[in-house]
Protein backbone atom coordinates (compact mmCIF):
# COMPACT_ATOMS: atom_id res chain seq x y z
CA UNK A 1 0.00 0.00 0.00
CA UNK A 2 2.73 2.59 0.68
CA UNK A 3 4.78 0.96 -1.51
CA UNK A 4 2.16 1.73 -4.12
CA UNK A 5 1.69 5.25 -2.72
CA UNK A 6 5.33 6.26 -3.47
CA UNK A 7 5.21 4.28 -6.85
CA UNK A 8 2.50 6.82 -7.84
CA UNK A 9 3.98 9.79 -6.54
CA UNK A 10 7.44 8.95 -8.72
CA UNK A 11 5.35 8.35 -11.66
CA UNK A 12 3.76 11.74 -11.80
CA UNK A 13 6.97 13.23 -10.58
CA UNK A 14 8.48 11.81 -13.54
CA UNK A 15 6.10 12.94 -16.27
CA UNK A 16 6.37 16.58 -14.84
CA UNK A 17 10.12 15.99 -15.84
CA UNK A 18 9.16 14.32 -19.35
CA UNK A 19 7.37 17.47 -20.42
CA UNK A 20 11.06 19.57 -19.74
CA UNK A 21 12.94 16.63 -21.37
CA UNK A 22 10.91 17.05 -24.93
CA UNK A 23 11.52 20.68 -24.79
CA UNK A 24 14.89 19.97 -24.20
CA UNK A 25 15.33 16.88 -27.03
CA UNK A 26 13.57 19.20 -29.33
CA UNK A 27 16.36 22.01 -28.94
CA UNK A 28 18.99 19.69 -28.58
CA UNK A 29 17.98 17.45 -31.76
CA UNK A 30 17.20 21.08 -33.95
CA UNK A 31 21.07 22.37 -32.88
CA UNK A 32 22.60 18.70 -33.61
CA UNK A 33 20.63 18.48 -36.75
CA UNK A 34 21.52 21.84 -38.03
CA UNK A 35 25.60 21.74 -37.26
CA UNK A 36 26.66 20.75 -40.70
CA UNK A 37 24.76 24.03 -42.09
CA UNK A 38 26.08 26.27 -39.49
CA UNK A 39 29.48 24.58 -40.16
CA UNK A 40 29.46 25.62 -43.58
CA UNK A 41 28.18 28.90 -43.48
CA UNK A 42 28.66 29.67 -40.18
CA UNK A 43 26.59 32.77 -38.50
CA UNK A 44 26.39 34.38 -41.93
CA UNK A 45 23.45 31.93 -42.67
CA UNK A 46 21.59 34.43 -41.12
CA UNK A 47 21.88 37.39 -43.04
CA UNK A 48 22.34 35.57 -46.56
CA UNK A 49 19.60 36.28 -49.18
CA UNK A 50 20.63 33.81 -51.66
CA UNK A 51 18.94 29.81 -51.12
CA UNK A 52 20.42 27.98 -53.98
CA UNK A 53 19.85 23.83 -53.18
CA UNK A 54 21.68 23.46 -56.73
CA UNK A 55 24.85 25.10 -55.67
CA UNK A 56 24.38 24.36 -51.79
CA UNK A 57 24.58 28.13 -50.81
CA UNK A 58 21.79 28.96 -48.38
CA UNK A 59 20.66 32.12 -46.63
CA UNK A 60 17.96 32.13 -44.21
CA UNK A 61 17.20 36.15 -44.71
CA UNK A 62 14.54 35.56 -47.37
CA UNK A 63 12.40 33.14 -45.04
CA UNK A 64 13.10 35.30 -42.58
CA UNK A 65 12.14 38.56 -43.78
CA UNK A 66 8.86 37.25 -45.17
CA UNK A 67 8.19 35.61 -41.79
CA UNK A 68 8.84 38.50 -40.06
CA UNK A 69 6.43 40.82 -42.65
CA UNK A 70 3.58 38.48 -42.51
CA UNK A 71 3.09 38.30 -38.80
CA UNK A 72 3.54 41.79 -38.87
CA UNK A 73 0.88 42.14 -41.44
CA UNK A 74 -1.30 40.26 -39.54
CA UNK A 75 -1.12 41.67 -36.25
CA UNK A 76 -1.40 45.38 -37.70
CA UNK A 77 -5.28 43.52 -38.84
CA UNK A 78 -5.81 41.36 -35.72
CA UNK A 79 -4.66 44.02 -32.97
CA UNK A 80 -7.15 46.77 -33.49
CA UNK A 81 -10.29 44.30 -34.75
CA UNK A 82 -9.76 41.97 -31.85
CA UNK A 83 -9.55 44.86 -29.40
CA UNK A 84 -13.14 45.95 -31.09
CA UNK A 85 -14.80 42.85 -30.98
CA UNK A 86 -13.40 42.87 -27.36
CA UNK A 87 -15.18 46.13 -26.40
CA UNK A 88 -18.17 45.59 -28.33
CA UNK A 89 -18.47 41.89 -26.30
CA UNK A 90 -17.69 43.55 -22.84
CA UNK A 91 -19.88 47.12 -23.52
CA UNK A 92 -22.22 46.91 -26.47
CA UNK A 93 -23.63 43.21 -26.79
CA UNK A 94 -26.19 42.17 -25.22
CA UNK A 95 -26.05 39.47 -22.36
CA UNK A 96 -27.55 36.92 -24.15
CA UNK A 97 -25.61 37.24 -27.23
CA UNK A 98 -22.27 37.65 -25.82
CA UNK A 99 -21.82 33.88 -25.31
CA UNK A 100 -22.86 32.71 -28.67
CA UNK A 101 -21.20 35.41 -30.45
CA UNK A 102 -18.15 34.76 -28.56
CA UNK A 103 -18.49 30.80 -29.17
CA UNK A 104 -18.25 31.76 -32.75
CA UNK A 105 -15.31 33.81 -32.83
CA UNK A 106 -13.61 31.16 -31.00
CA UNK A 107 -14.35 28.73 -33.67
CA UNK A 108 -12.09 30.82 -35.93
CA UNK A 109 -9.58 29.25 -33.66
CA UNK A 110 -10.61 25.72 -34.24
CA UNK A 111 -10.45 25.48 -37.69
CA UNK A 112 -7.52 23.52 -38.48
CA UNK A 113 -5.33 25.24 -41.09
CA UNK A 114 -4.93 23.63 -43.87
CA UNK A 115 -8.55 24.28 -44.44
CA UNK A 116 -7.63 28.33 -44.04
CA UNK A 117 -4.71 27.42 -46.73
CA UNK A 118 -7.47 25.56 -49.43
CA UNK A 119 -9.57 28.31 -48.78
CA UNK A 120 -7.12 31.10 -48.94
CA UNK A 121 -5.62 29.77 -52.46
CA UNK A 122 -8.91 29.18 -54.23
CA UNK A 123 -11.90 31.51 -52.67
CA UNK A 124 -9.41 34.50 -51.32
CA UNK A 125 -6.58 34.65 -53.68
CA UNK A 126 -8.23 34.96 -56.98
CA UNK A 127 -10.84 37.67 -55.02
CA UNK A 128 -7.88 39.67 -54.14
CA UNK A 129 -6.60 39.40 -57.66
CA UNK A 130 -9.39 41.16 -58.88
CA UNK A 131 -10.51 43.50 -56.11
CA UNK A 132 -8.52 44.86 -53.40
CA UNK A 133 -4.94 44.39 -54.90
CA UNK A 134 -5.86 46.23 -58.56
CA UNK A 135 -7.43 48.92 -56.25
CA UNK A 136 -4.08 49.40 -53.69
CA UNK A 137 -1.96 49.69 -57.06
CA UNK A 138 -4.36 52.09 -58.76
CA UNK A 139 -4.51 54.34 -55.31
CA UNK A 140 -0.76 53.87 -54.10
CA UNK A 141 0.68 53.44 -57.11
CA UNK A 142 1.69 57.42 -57.91
CA UNK A 143 2.42 58.01 -54.05
CA UNK A 144 6.02 57.96 -53.47
CA UNK A 145 7.21 56.01 -50.94
CA UNK A 146 3.48 54.07 -51.06
CA UNK A 147 3.71 53.10 -54.42
CA UNK A 148 7.41 50.29 -54.08
CA UNK A 149 5.15 48.75 -51.16
CA UNK A 150 2.42 47.93 -53.93
CA UNK A 151 4.29 47.70 -56.44
CA UNK A 152 4.13 44.45 -59.46
CA UNK A 153 1.29 42.80 -61.04
CA UNK A 154 -1.91 41.47 -58.68
CA UNK A 155 -0.65 37.80 -58.21
CA UNK A 156 -3.43 37.22 -55.49
CA UNK A 157 -1.12 35.25 -53.78
CA UNK A 158 1.66 36.98 -52.08
CA UNK A 159 2.92 38.64 -48.70
CA UNK A 160 -0.59 40.79 -48.17
CA UNK A 161 -2.76 37.75 -48.65
CA UNK A 162 -0.85 35.42 -46.32
CA UNK A 163 -0.88 38.46 -43.43
CA UNK A 164 -4.82 38.62 -44.08
CA UNK A 165 -5.23 35.01 -43.25
CA UNK A 166 -2.72 34.90 -40.55
CA UNK A 167 -4.70 37.63 -39.16
CA UNK A 168 -7.61 35.72 -39.19
CA UNK A 169 -6.09 32.73 -37.55
CA UNK A 170 -4.69 34.63 -34.18
CA UNK A 171 -8.16 36.70 -34.36
CA UNK A 172 -9.68 34.48 -32.04
CA UNK A 173 -6.87 34.47 -29.47
CA UNK A 174 -6.69 38.59 -29.50
CA UNK A 175 -10.40 38.78 -28.50
CA UNK A 176 -10.72 35.84 -26.20
CA UNK A 177 -7.72 37.04 -24.28
CA UNK A 178 -8.67 40.93 -24.58
CA UNK A 179 -11.94 39.99 -23.49
CA UNK A 180 -11.51 37.86 -20.22
CA UNK A 181 -9.08 40.84 -19.10
CA UNK A 182 -11.30 43.24 -20.02
CA UNK A 183 -14.04 41.50 -18.06
CA UNK A 184 -11.51 41.50 -15.16
CA UNK A 185 -11.53 45.47 -14.82
CA UNK A 186 -12.92 45.95 -11.26
CA UNK A 187 -16.64 47.44 -12.14
CA UNK A 188 -15.91 50.30 -9.34
CA UNK A 189 -13.85 51.77 -11.68
CA UNK A 190 -16.04 51.47 -15.05
CA UNK A 191 -18.72 53.05 -12.64
CA UNK A 192 -16.92 55.76 -11.23
CA UNK A 193 -15.98 56.95 -14.83
CA UNK A 194 -19.61 56.35 -16.36
CA UNK A 195 -20.26 59.16 -12.99
CA UNK A 196 -18.60 61.90 -13.83
CA UNK A 197 -20.09 61.69 -17.64
CA UNK A 198 -17.54 59.27 -19.75
CA UNK A 199 -19.27 58.17 -23.08
CA UNK A 200 -18.55 54.45 -23.66
CA UNK A 201 -15.66 55.01 -25.32
CA UNK A 202 -13.86 57.22 -23.30
CA UNK A 203 -14.41 54.95 -20.90
CA UNK A 204 -13.11 51.74 -22.66
CA UNK A 205 -9.78 54.23 -24.15
CA UNK A 206 -9.56 55.68 -20.35
CA UNK A 207 -10.08 53.22 -18.01
CA UNK A 208 -10.38 49.85 -19.27
CA UNK A 209 -7.56 49.78 -21.44
CA UNK A 210 -4.60 51.39 -19.39
CA UNK A 211 -5.94 49.02 -16.67
CA UNK A 212 -5.75 46.04 -18.50
CA UNK A 213 -2.71 47.05 -20.69
CA UNK A 214 -0.32 44.03 -19.44
CA UNK A 215 -2.72 41.45 -20.51
CA UNK A 216 -3.32 42.73 -23.31
CA UNK A 217 -0.11 43.24 -25.08
CA UNK A 218 0.24 39.62 -23.45
CA UNK A 219 -1.97 38.30 -25.76
CA UNK A 220 -1.32 40.23 -28.50
CA UNK A 221 2.42 38.60 -28.36
CA UNK A 222 1.20 35.22 -27.80
CA UNK A 223 -1.14 35.60 -31.43
CA UNK A 224 1.96 37.12 -32.64
CA UNK A 225 4.07 33.71 -31.50
CA UNK A 226 0.92 31.81 -33.27
CA UNK A 227 1.55 33.71 -36.06
CA UNK A 228 5.33 33.18 -36.60
CA UNK A 229 5.24 29.52 -36.55
CA UNK A 230 1.85 28.98 -39.06
CA UNK A 231 2.86 26.71 -41.77
CA UNK A 232 -0.08 25.19 -43.80
CA UNK A 233 -2.20 28.16 -44.51
CA UNK A 234 0.66 29.95 -45.32
CA UNK A 235 2.33 27.68 -47.48
CA UNK A 236 -0.76 27.45 -49.44
CA UNK A 237 -0.62 31.24 -50.68
CA UNK A 238 2.77 32.90 -50.38
CA UNK A 239 4.55 31.86 -53.62
CA UNK A 240 7.09 30.21 -52.47
CA UNK A 241 9.94 32.83 -53.86
CA UNK A 242 13.05 32.98 -52.08
CA UNK A 243 13.62 36.59 -52.60
CA UNK A 244 13.00 39.81 -50.65
CA UNK A 245 10.86 42.32 -52.38
CA UNK A 246 9.69 45.51 -51.08
CA UNK A 247 6.27 45.07 -52.67
CA UNK A 248 3.72 43.57 -50.08
CA UNK A 249 1.62 41.95 -52.58
CA UNK A 250 4.58 40.11 -54.29
CA UNK A 251 5.53 36.35 -53.40
CA UNK A 252 7.69 35.51 -50.77
CA UNK A 253 8.09 32.92 -48.56
CA UNK A 254 8.35 31.92 -44.66
CA UNK A 255 10.51 29.80 -42.61
CA UNK A 256 7.85 27.45 -42.02
CA UNK A 257 6.69 27.53 -45.77
CA UNK A 258 10.15 26.67 -46.94
CA UNK A 259 10.17 23.51 -44.47
CA UNK A 260 6.92 22.15 -45.34
CA UNK A 261 7.62 22.31 -48.47
CA UNK A 262 11.41 21.62 -49.53
CA UNK A 263 11.95 19.60 -46.18
CA UNK A 264 10.66 16.08 -47.77
CA UNK A 265 12.56 16.27 -51.64
CA UNK A 266 15.54 18.06 -49.70
CA UNK A 267 18.92 15.92 -51.23
CA UNK A 268 22.17 16.39 -49.38
CA UNK A 269 22.81 16.34 -45.92
CA UNK A 270 23.77 20.46 -46.11
CA UNK A 271 20.37 20.61 -47.72
CA UNK A 272 18.22 19.29 -45.23
CA UNK A 273 20.67 20.52 -42.12
CA UNK A 274 19.71 23.99 -43.62
CA UNK A 275 15.67 23.61 -43.77
CA UNK A 276 16.76 22.30 -39.59
CA UNK A 277 18.48 25.04 -38.83
CA UNK A 278 15.71 27.27 -40.43
CA UNK A 279 13.54 25.31 -37.59
CA UNK A 280 15.56 26.11 -35.24
CA UNK A 281 15.48 30.15 -35.61
CA UNK A 282 11.73 29.82 -35.74
CA UNK A 283 11.56 28.14 -32.79
CA UNK A 284 14.61 30.22 -31.11
CA UNK A 285 12.27 33.44 -32.61
CA UNK A 286 8.67 32.04 -31.02
CA UNK A 287 10.16 30.40 -27.60
CA UNK A 288 11.02 34.81 -27.01
CA UNK A 289 7.82 36.04 -28.25
CA UNK A 290 6.01 33.26 -26.05
CA UNK A 291 8.10 33.49 -22.77
CA UNK A 292 7.34 37.35 -23.14
CA UNK A 293 3.81 36.68 -23.60
CA UNK A 294 3.25 34.28 -20.80
CA UNK A 295 5.31 36.17 -18.42
CA UNK A 296 3.64 39.29 -19.01
CA UNK A 297 -0.28 37.13 -18.91
CA UNK A 298 1.23 35.99 -15.50
CA UNK A 299 1.74 38.96 -14.08
CA UNK A 300 -1.92 40.35 -14.88
CA UNK A 301 -2.89 36.88 -13.30
CA UNK A 302 -1.35 37.66 -10.11
CA UNK A 303 -2.65 41.25 -10.32
CA UNK A 304 -6.10 39.58 -10.84
CA UNK A 305 -6.04 37.10 -8.65
CA UNK B 1 -25.73 71.43 -26.61
CA UNK B 2 -22.70 72.59 -26.24
CA UNK B 3 -20.38 71.52 -29.58
CA UNK B 4 -17.70 69.76 -27.43
CA UNK B 5 -20.04 67.59 -26.00
CA UNK B 6 -21.45 66.90 -29.30
CA UNK B 7 -18.12 65.67 -30.47
CA UNK B 8 -18.04 63.65 -28.08
CA UNK B 9 -20.92 62.01 -28.45
CA UNK B 10 -20.14 61.90 -32.06
CA UNK B 11 -16.60 60.08 -31.59
CA UNK B 12 -18.65 57.40 -29.53
CA UNK B 13 -20.95 56.92 -31.96
CA UNK B 14 -18.09 56.40 -34.58
CA UNK B 15 -16.08 53.89 -32.03
CA UNK B 16 -19.21 51.47 -31.15
CA UNK B 17 -20.43 51.49 -35.04
CA UNK B 18 -16.60 50.09 -35.77
CA UNK B 19 -16.43 47.48 -32.98
CA UNK B 20 -20.50 46.17 -34.50
CA UNK B 21 -18.61 45.86 -37.73
CA UNK B 22 -15.44 44.72 -36.45
CA UNK B 23 -17.55 41.66 -35.07
CA UNK B 24 -19.38 41.22 -38.22
CA UNK B 25 -16.27 41.40 -39.87
CA UNK B 26 -14.96 38.41 -37.87
CA UNK B 27 -17.94 36.44 -37.98
CA UNK B 28 -18.00 36.68 -41.65
CA UNK B 29 -14.76 34.87 -41.78
CA UNK B 30 -16.49 32.22 -40.06
CA UNK B 31 -19.70 32.29 -42.45
CA UNK B 32 -17.19 32.63 -45.29
CA UNK B 33 -15.17 29.87 -44.38
CA UNK B 34 -17.85 27.45 -43.71
CA UNK B 35 -19.87 28.12 -46.82
CA UNK B 36 -17.11 27.59 -49.15
CA UNK B 37 -17.14 24.75 -47.47
CA UNK B 38 -19.83 23.42 -47.96
CA UNK B 39 -20.52 25.21 -51.30
CA UNK B 40 -17.01 23.38 -52.76
CA UNK B 41 -17.23 19.92 -50.56
CA UNK B 42 -20.95 18.87 -50.27
CA UNK B 43 -21.36 17.99 -53.39
CA UNK B 44 -18.47 15.81 -53.81
CA UNK B 45 -19.58 13.92 -50.47
CA UNK B 46 -20.71 10.28 -51.76
CA UNK B 47 -20.55 6.89 -50.23
CA UNK B 48 -17.62 6.31 -52.71
CA UNK B 49 -15.92 8.55 -50.51
CA UNK B 50 -15.78 6.36 -47.74
CA UNK B 51 -15.67 3.42 -49.49
CA UNK B 52 -12.52 3.38 -52.36
CA UNK B 53 -9.39 4.35 -52.04
CA UNK B 54 -7.50 7.58 -53.01
CA UNK B 55 -7.41 7.69 -57.11
CA UNK B 56 -4.87 8.30 -59.56
CA UNK B 57 -4.90 11.36 -61.34
CA UNK B 58 -7.66 11.82 -63.72
CA UNK B 59 -10.35 8.73 -62.06
CA UNK B 60 -12.70 8.07 -59.79
CA UNK B 61 -11.92 7.80 -55.67
CA UNK B 62 -12.96 7.82 -52.73
CA UNK B 63 -10.57 8.76 -49.11
CA UNK B 64 -11.09 5.82 -47.73
CA UNK B 65 -7.14 5.05 -46.58
CA UNK B 66 -6.53 8.32 -45.48
CA UNK B 67 -9.62 8.91 -43.25
CA UNK B 68 -8.62 5.17 -41.44
CA UNK B 69 -5.08 6.54 -41.52
CA UNK B 70 -6.17 9.78 -39.70
CA UNK B 71 -7.90 7.30 -37.10
CA UNK B 72 -5.31 5.29 -36.43
CA UNK B 73 -2.90 7.88 -35.73
CA UNK B 74 -5.35 9.77 -33.68
CA UNK B 75 -6.14 7.23 -31.53
CA UNK B 76 -2.54 5.99 -31.29
CA UNK B 77 -1.43 9.77 -30.67
CA UNK B 78 -4.07 10.26 -28.03
CA UNK B 79 -3.11 6.76 -26.34
CA UNK B 80 0.34 8.12 -26.18
CA UNK B 81 0.28 11.32 -24.97
CA UNK B 82 -3.05 11.09 -22.48
CA UNK B 83 -1.38 8.89 -19.63
CA UNK B 84 1.77 11.31 -19.75
CA UNK B 85 -0.44 14.24 -19.84
CA UNK B 86 -2.54 13.57 -17.08
CA UNK B 87 0.74 12.29 -14.80
CA UNK B 88 2.28 15.34 -15.11
CA UNK B 89 -1.20 17.43 -14.44
CA UNK B 90 -1.90 15.53 -11.33
CA UNK B 91 2.39 16.03 -10.49
CA UNK B 92 1.35 19.81 -10.60
CA UNK B 93 -2.82 19.85 -8.73
CA UNK B 94 -1.87 17.12 -6.45
CA UNK B 95 1.78 16.51 -5.13
CA UNK B 96 3.71 19.50 -6.21
CA UNK B 97 0.95 22.39 -6.10
CA UNK B 98 3.48 24.83 -4.52
CA UNK B 99 6.95 23.89 -5.26
CA UNK B 100 9.43 25.53 -8.02
CA UNK B 101 9.00 22.42 -10.14
CA UNK B 102 6.02 22.93 -10.83
CA UNK B 103 6.14 26.39 -12.12
CA UNK B 104 9.00 25.72 -14.52
CA UNK B 105 6.88 22.63 -16.00
CA UNK B 106 3.89 25.16 -16.24
CA UNK B 107 5.72 27.62 -18.03
CA UNK B 108 7.53 25.63 -20.47
CA UNK B 109 4.04 23.54 -21.13
CA UNK B 110 2.40 26.93 -22.10
CA UNK B 111 5.23 27.29 -24.25
CA UNK B 112 4.79 23.59 -25.84
CA UNK B 113 1.08 24.55 -26.35
CA UNK B 114 1.58 27.18 -29.02
CA UNK B 115 4.92 26.12 -30.57
CA UNK B 116 4.76 25.52 -34.13
CA UNK B 117 4.02 22.36 -35.12
CA UNK B 118 6.42 22.05 -37.85
CA UNK B 119 9.68 21.75 -35.50
CA UNK B 120 7.90 19.17 -33.77
CA UNK B 121 7.94 17.41 -36.86
CA UNK B 122 11.32 17.97 -37.25
CA UNK B 123 12.22 16.83 -34.22
CA UNK B 124 10.29 13.62 -34.19
CA UNK B 125 11.96 13.08 -38.06
CA UNK B 126 15.93 13.58 -36.20
CA UNK B 127 15.27 11.46 -33.70
CA UNK B 128 12.99 8.56 -35.26
CA UNK B 129 12.79 9.14 -38.79
CA UNK B 130 15.98 9.28 -39.65
CA UNK B 131 17.70 7.21 -37.30
CA UNK B 132 14.75 4.74 -38.52
CA UNK B 133 15.31 5.27 -42.35
CA UNK B 134 12.24 5.18 -43.20
CA UNK B 135 8.87 7.47 -42.72
CA UNK B 136 6.38 5.64 -40.52
CA UNK B 137 2.99 6.10 -39.31
CA UNK B 138 4.71 5.61 -35.60
CA UNK B 139 6.60 8.04 -36.05
CA UNK B 140 3.66 10.66 -36.92
CA UNK B 141 1.71 8.92 -34.32
CA UNK B 142 4.61 10.00 -31.69
CA UNK B 143 4.64 13.66 -33.70
CA UNK B 144 0.93 14.16 -32.68
CA UNK B 145 1.50 12.74 -28.90
CA UNK B 146 4.09 15.21 -28.34
CA UNK B 147 1.48 18.27 -29.36
CA UNK B 148 -1.44 16.01 -27.10
CA UNK B 149 0.72 16.69 -24.30
CA UNK B 150 0.47 19.88 -23.51
CA UNK B 151 -3.36 20.46 -23.97
CA UNK B 152 -4.03 17.22 -21.37
CA UNK B 153 -1.31 18.65 -18.75
CA UNK B 154 -2.65 22.16 -19.17
CA UNK B 155 -6.96 21.02 -18.66
CA UNK B 156 -5.67 18.33 -16.07
CA UNK B 157 -3.52 20.80 -14.01
CA UNK B 158 -6.80 23.33 -13.82
CA UNK B 159 -9.75 20.81 -13.78
CA UNK B 160 -7.60 18.89 -10.53
CA UNK B 161 -7.46 23.01 -9.22
CA UNK B 162 -11.29 23.30 -9.15
CA UNK B 163 -11.45 20.23 -6.96
CA UNK B 164 -12.22 21.42 -3.56
CA UNK B 165 -9.80 20.33 -0.63
CA UNK B 166 -12.46 19.31 1.57
CA UNK B 167 -13.20 16.14 -0.33
CA UNK B 168 -9.40 15.49 -0.26
CA UNK B 169 -9.17 16.21 3.28
CA UNK B 170 -12.43 13.68 4.17
CA UNK B 171 -10.84 10.75 1.96
CA UNK B 172 -7.61 11.30 3.89
CA UNK B 173 -9.67 11.31 7.25
CA UNK B 174 -10.90 7.56 6.35
CA UNK B 175 -7.13 6.92 6.26
CA UNK B 176 -6.89 6.43 2.31
CA UNK B 177 -3.60 7.14 1.21
CA UNK B 178 -2.56 9.87 -1.01
CA UNK B 179 -2.62 8.03 -4.39
CA UNK B 180 -6.07 6.46 -3.50
CA UNK B 181 -7.74 9.71 -2.57
CA UNK B 182 -6.43 11.29 -6.07
CA UNK B 183 -7.38 8.13 -8.29
CA UNK B 184 -10.80 7.69 -6.43
CA UNK B 185 -11.58 11.41 -5.36
CA UNK B 186 -10.08 13.62 -7.01
CA UNK B 187 -9.88 12.02 -10.91
CA UNK B 188 -13.56 11.24 -10.03
CA UNK B 189 -14.29 14.86 -9.35
CA UNK B 190 -12.87 16.58 -12.06
CA UNK B 191 -13.61 13.59 -14.80
CA UNK B 192 -15.63 15.86 -16.99
CA UNK B 193 -12.85 18.66 -17.23
CA UNK B 194 -10.46 15.81 -18.08
CA UNK B 195 -12.62 14.25 -20.98
CA UNK B 196 -12.79 17.72 -22.38
CA UNK B 197 -9.21 18.36 -22.23
CA UNK B 198 -8.67 14.74 -24.35
CA UNK B 199 -11.67 15.93 -26.51
CA UNK B 200 -9.60 19.67 -27.23
CA UNK B 201 -6.39 17.72 -28.06
CA UNK B 202 -8.38 15.08 -30.04
CA UNK B 203 -9.65 18.23 -32.19
CA UNK B 204 -6.43 20.04 -32.48
CA UNK B 205 -4.53 17.44 -34.00
CA UNK B 206 -6.87 15.32 -36.23
CA UNK B 207 -6.36 18.71 -38.13
CA UNK B 208 -2.57 18.77 -37.97
CA UNK B 209 -0.58 18.59 -40.91
CA UNK B 210 2.35 20.28 -40.79
CA UNK B 211 3.82 17.62 -38.19
CA UNK B 212 2.90 14.99 -40.29
CA UNK B 213 4.67 16.00 -43.61
CA UNK B 214 8.09 14.08 -42.58
CA UNK B 215 7.21 11.87 -40.35
CA UNK B 216 4.29 9.95 -41.50
CA UNK B 217 4.60 11.53 -45.22
CA UNK B 218 1.57 9.68 -46.85
CA UNK B 219 0.24 6.61 -48.28
CA UNK B 220 -1.26 6.13 -52.16
CA UNK B 221 -2.38 2.41 -50.97
CA UNK B 222 -4.45 0.94 -48.11
CA UNK B 223 -1.93 0.07 -45.17
CA UNK B 224 -2.31 -0.63 -41.63
CA UNK B 225 1.13 -1.29 -41.25
CA UNK B 226 2.14 1.33 -38.61
CA UNK B 227 6.11 1.08 -39.77
CA UNK B 228 5.47 2.03 -43.23
CA UNK B 229 4.27 5.37 -44.25
CA UNK B 230 0.35 6.23 -43.59
CA UNK B 231 -1.83 8.09 -45.52
CA UNK B 232 -3.64 10.84 -43.17
CA UNK B 233 -6.45 13.41 -44.47
CA UNK B 234 -4.89 16.82 -43.55
CA UNK B 235 -1.70 15.63 -45.72
CA UNK B 236 -3.85 13.98 -48.59
CA UNK B 237 -5.89 17.42 -48.63
CA UNK B 238 -2.36 19.40 -49.18
CA UNK B 239 -1.32 17.26 -51.84
CA UNK B 240 -4.85 17.04 -53.89
CA UNK B 241 -5.35 20.57 -53.49
CA UNK B 242 -2.28 21.86 -54.73
CA UNK B 243 -2.34 19.46 -57.64
CA UNK B 244 -3.37 20.11 -60.89
CA UNK B 245 -6.09 17.97 -61.11
CA UNK B 246 -9.67 18.86 -61.18
CA UNK B 247 -11.12 15.41 -59.67
CA UNK B 248 -8.30 15.54 -57.00
CA UNK B 249 -8.90 18.89 -55.71
CA UNK B 250 -12.51 18.02 -55.43
CA UNK B 251 -11.74 15.40 -53.18
CA UNK B 252 -9.35 17.78 -51.56
CA UNK B 253 -12.75 20.20 -50.78
CA UNK B 254 -14.89 16.88 -49.63
CA UNK B 255 -11.51 16.04 -47.42
CA UNK B 256 -11.67 19.59 -45.93
CA UNK B 257 -15.30 19.96 -45.47
CA UNK B 258 -15.02 16.56 -43.51
CA UNK B 259 -12.49 17.22 -41.13
CA UNK B 260 -13.60 21.12 -40.49
CA UNK B 261 -17.23 19.40 -39.13
CA UNK B 262 -15.55 16.69 -37.18
CA UNK B 263 -13.58 19.60 -35.92
CA UNK B 264 -15.93 21.71 -34.73
CA UNK B 265 -18.48 19.42 -33.58
CA UNK B 266 -15.13 17.98 -30.93
CA UNK B 267 -14.79 21.56 -29.66
CA UNK B 268 -18.29 21.77 -29.29
CA UNK B 269 -19.46 18.65 -27.48
CA UNK B 270 -15.86 19.52 -25.32
CA UNK B 271 -17.44 22.69 -24.83
CA UNK B 272 -20.74 22.08 -23.63
CA UNK B 273 -19.30 18.89 -21.48
CA UNK B 274 -17.02 21.64 -19.73
CA UNK B 275 -20.56 23.98 -19.56
CA UNK B 276 -22.42 21.44 -17.83
CA UNK B 277 -19.40 19.94 -15.39
CA UNK B 278 -19.13 23.75 -14.03
CA UNK B 279 -23.17 23.73 -13.61
CA UNK B 280 -23.58 20.69 -11.54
Amino acid sequence: MRLGDIGFRILTRAAAITVLVILGAVILSLISGSLPAWRAFGLNFLIEERWNPVTERFGALAPIYGTLVTSFIATLIAVPVGLLIAMFLTELCPMWLRRPIGIAIELLAGIPSIIYGIWGLFVLAPFLQQTLQPFLIAVFGEVPLLSSLFAGPPYGIGMLTAGLILAVMVLPFITSISRDVFEAVPPVLKEAAYGIGCTTWEVVGHVVLPYARVGVIGGVMLGLGRALGETMAVTFVIGNAHRISASIIAPGTTISATIANEFTEAVGDLYTSALIALGLILFSITFIVLAAARYMLLRIERRIG
Amino acid sequence: MNPRYAARRRRNRIAMGLSLAATLFGLGWLVMILGALLWEGFNGLSVAVFTEMTPPPGSAGGLLNPIIGSLILTILAVLIGTPIGILAGTYMAEYGRYDRLTSVVRFINDILLSAPSIVVGLFVYETMVAPMGHFSGLAGSVALAVIVIPVVVRTTEDMLLLVPNPLREAAAALGLTRAVVIQRVCYRAARAGMLTGVLLAVARISGETAPLLFTALNNQFWSLNLNAPMASLPVVIFQFALSPYADWQKLAWTGALIITFTVLALSIVARSTQASSKQS
